[in-house]
């Protein structure tokens, strides 16, 4: 009985011994982590954030968003909406209306392929899977990679994405985060 | 007619359902939802006599999503992302499931650089599983420094994933007939001097928690499960595999390319919860020895049938995959009426019957052997209420 307790008390202290080593080989090696709003880690490659519309070739104030709804129906939890309007009909509504910008009435001239009017992504409710962005045809998604956003409010997640984009342009140039 | 209007106060239904009993020195104690050794919102109601454990009875259902409802709702495609937010530790495993399932039923073809890429980043995301249980198994047992290391390991794989996959946690990498993007060198590289790292840590942990005294102490002759019992309750994984069954899903029915390679299914016959800890602390390294043997043998190719439907519309008919997860047996049993979402899918939660047995395991122990036996388990409580 004695001799057992003294070979467990042994045991205990050489576990001790073993614990205490590699603790002081871990304490004299590099920190691993960091302290995070003084020091950011680098390692974001592939990270995705919410999806972002990519901007058209010729003009970064336009999408390259066809608006075929692809991406609406794929999407596992409803968060896009889309509002698009054929060039004709937006013609029609401006006349009637009676103001707004005369610049724009040059679009009909295209062809009557249907203008992004807005695209609004709740992004409280996105899973990421990214499926939208595989889908369209033509590119026009892909993911963002601000790693930070934060916000007090469901509210501030409701991104329109076409307004996003749009203020990138002003602002920068190119888009960012 | 007699109506009892009086408000009852002893606790809710369950708690008045797990109440009658003929002794009356014994007492009833809540262990959850919100107890952090129940690792989720688990819940077990407790009949104890001083530290002693008279009965014990898990309460499930608090975090239950209607994930198998979902999947009559939405589409294949669309319910693409659901299984990885049931067991979020080893996500890539259901979904492999899941569009295996699928696959099957469609009789899809994979190419073989998808099989592999497949089995790579499920291997990789085993052992980020089992790295986390490790820790948190031994955070249950009062031991706080091992989560830090096993944190380090984790991250640095995750990392890894990060790049191919963009996700952290809950993957949704599998596509029906492939993958959602290709590796790189880059990748190959990272995971080789990843594994070069791991066994080396592997010694490590090795010496500073599996050889402690004290955790020993805590593991050794404790939650003793039989054979028979796993049996009975349907336990599957680690579980199993500790009580010296030797079944694996990858070895009794192999999926994918998992019989290309050669990798040992460690068992022990101990049934205590040494042994299950002794094997997940071995898959981690067999898992290391298939993803070498994968990236050296990874085959040039599509990551992705070209063919692939984007929108999947399997037959009418209904089909069972079952892969092996880090907890056990994951199972989905498809039916399908030809539509564009499924008539019915069941998914079998290996956490569900691995829980099960805890009732009749944990009869006469201590409550703080209770955290150990519950530990040993590995326990996912979304995979487990779904």
């Amino acid at each position: 009985m004695i001799a057992k307790s003294i070979r467990e008390n042994l045991q205990g202290m050489w576990s001790l011994l073993v614990g205490m080593k590699v603790t002081g080989k871990n304490f004299v090696q590099p920190n691993i982590t960091v302290h995070y709003p003084r020091q950011t880690v680098a390692s974001l490659e592939g990270y995705r954030g919410h999806v972002e519309l990519v901007p058209h070739d010729k003009d970064p104030t336009k999408s390259k968003c066809i608006a075929c709804s692809n991406c609406v129906r794929i999407c596992p939890n409803s968060c896009i909406t889309m509002k698009a309007v054929k060039p004709k009909k937006k013609a029609e509504d401006k006349e009637a209306a009676g103001d707004q910008s005369e610049g724009k009435k040059k679009a009909p001239a295209k062809k009557a392929k249907p203008e992004l009017q807005s695209f609004i992504l709740d992004y409280n409710y996105c899973s990421l899977c990214g499926q939208c962005a595989e889908l369209c045809p033509t590119g026009a998604l892909r993911f963002s990679s601000n790693v930070y956003l934060a916000g007090f409010t469901r509210q501030e997640f409701v991104i329109d994405l076409l307004a996003r984009l749009q203020r990138q342009a002003q602002t920068k140039g190119a888009p960012n985060g | 007619m007699n109506l009892d209007l009086r408000l009852d106060t002893s606790g809710d239904f369950y708690a008045q359902k797990f109440q009658p009993t003929k002794r009356e020195d014994t007492l009833i104690l809540n262990m959850g939802p919100q107890h952090p050794s129940t690792h989720g919102v688990l819940r077990i109601i407790l009949e104890i006599d001083g530290e002693y454990i008279v009965r014990a009875q898990p309460v499930l259902g608090y975090i239950h999503r209607m994930h198998e409802k979902m999947a009559e709702v939405m589409s294949y495609p669309q319910y693409l992302p659901n299984p990885a937010r049931t067991d979020y530790l080893h996500a890539l495993a259901w979904g492999w499931a899941h569009v295996g399932a699928v696959e099957r039923l469609m009789g899809l073809e994979v190419p073989e650089r998808a099989e592999f890429i497949r089995v790579i980043t499920c291997e990789l995301n085993r052992i980020n599983s089992h790295l986390l249980w490790w820790g948190a198994y031994l955070l249950d047992l009062g031991a706080f420094t091992p989560i830090m290391y096993a944190f380090d390991d984790r991250e640095i794989i995750m990392d890894i994933m990060q790049r191919v996959t963009g996700s952290r946690l809950t993957y949704c990498y599998y596509r029906f007939g492939g993958v959602s993007g290709d590796i790189d060198d880059r990748f190959v590289s990272e995971t080789r001097e990843q594994c070069a790292r791991m066994k080396e840590r592997f010694k490590m942990y090795k010496a500073l928690v599996t050889e402690n005294f004290i955790l020993r102490k805590r593991v050794e002759e404790i939650g003793e499960i039989s054979v028979d019992t796993c049996r009975r309750y349907g336990a599957t994984g680690p579980v199993l595999r500790g009580s010296g069954q030797e079944y694996d899903v990858r070895r009794a029915e192999p999926y994918s390319v998992y019989d290309r390679f050669d990798f040992n299914i460690p068992a022990y016959n101990d049934c205590d919860a040494m042994g299950r800890y002794l094997v997940r602390m071995d898959e981690m390294q067999e898992s290391i020895k298939i993803i070498e043997q994968a990236l050296d043998a990874l085959p040039e190719g599509d990551f992705i049938h070209p063919k692939a439907p984007k929108r999947a519309k399997p037959p009418a008919g209904d089909v069972y995959f079952a892969v092996e997860g880090a907890r056990g047996k994951i199972g989905m049993h498809l039916v399908s009426d030809g539509g564009k979402s499924a008539y019915r899918l069941k998914l079998r939660a290996p956490g569900f019957s691995n829980l099960s047995l805890f009732g009749e395991v944990s009869q006469g122990t201590l409550i703080s052997d209770a955290v150990s036996i519950l530990g040993s388990l590995d326990l996912v409580i979304p995979e487990i209420d779904r």
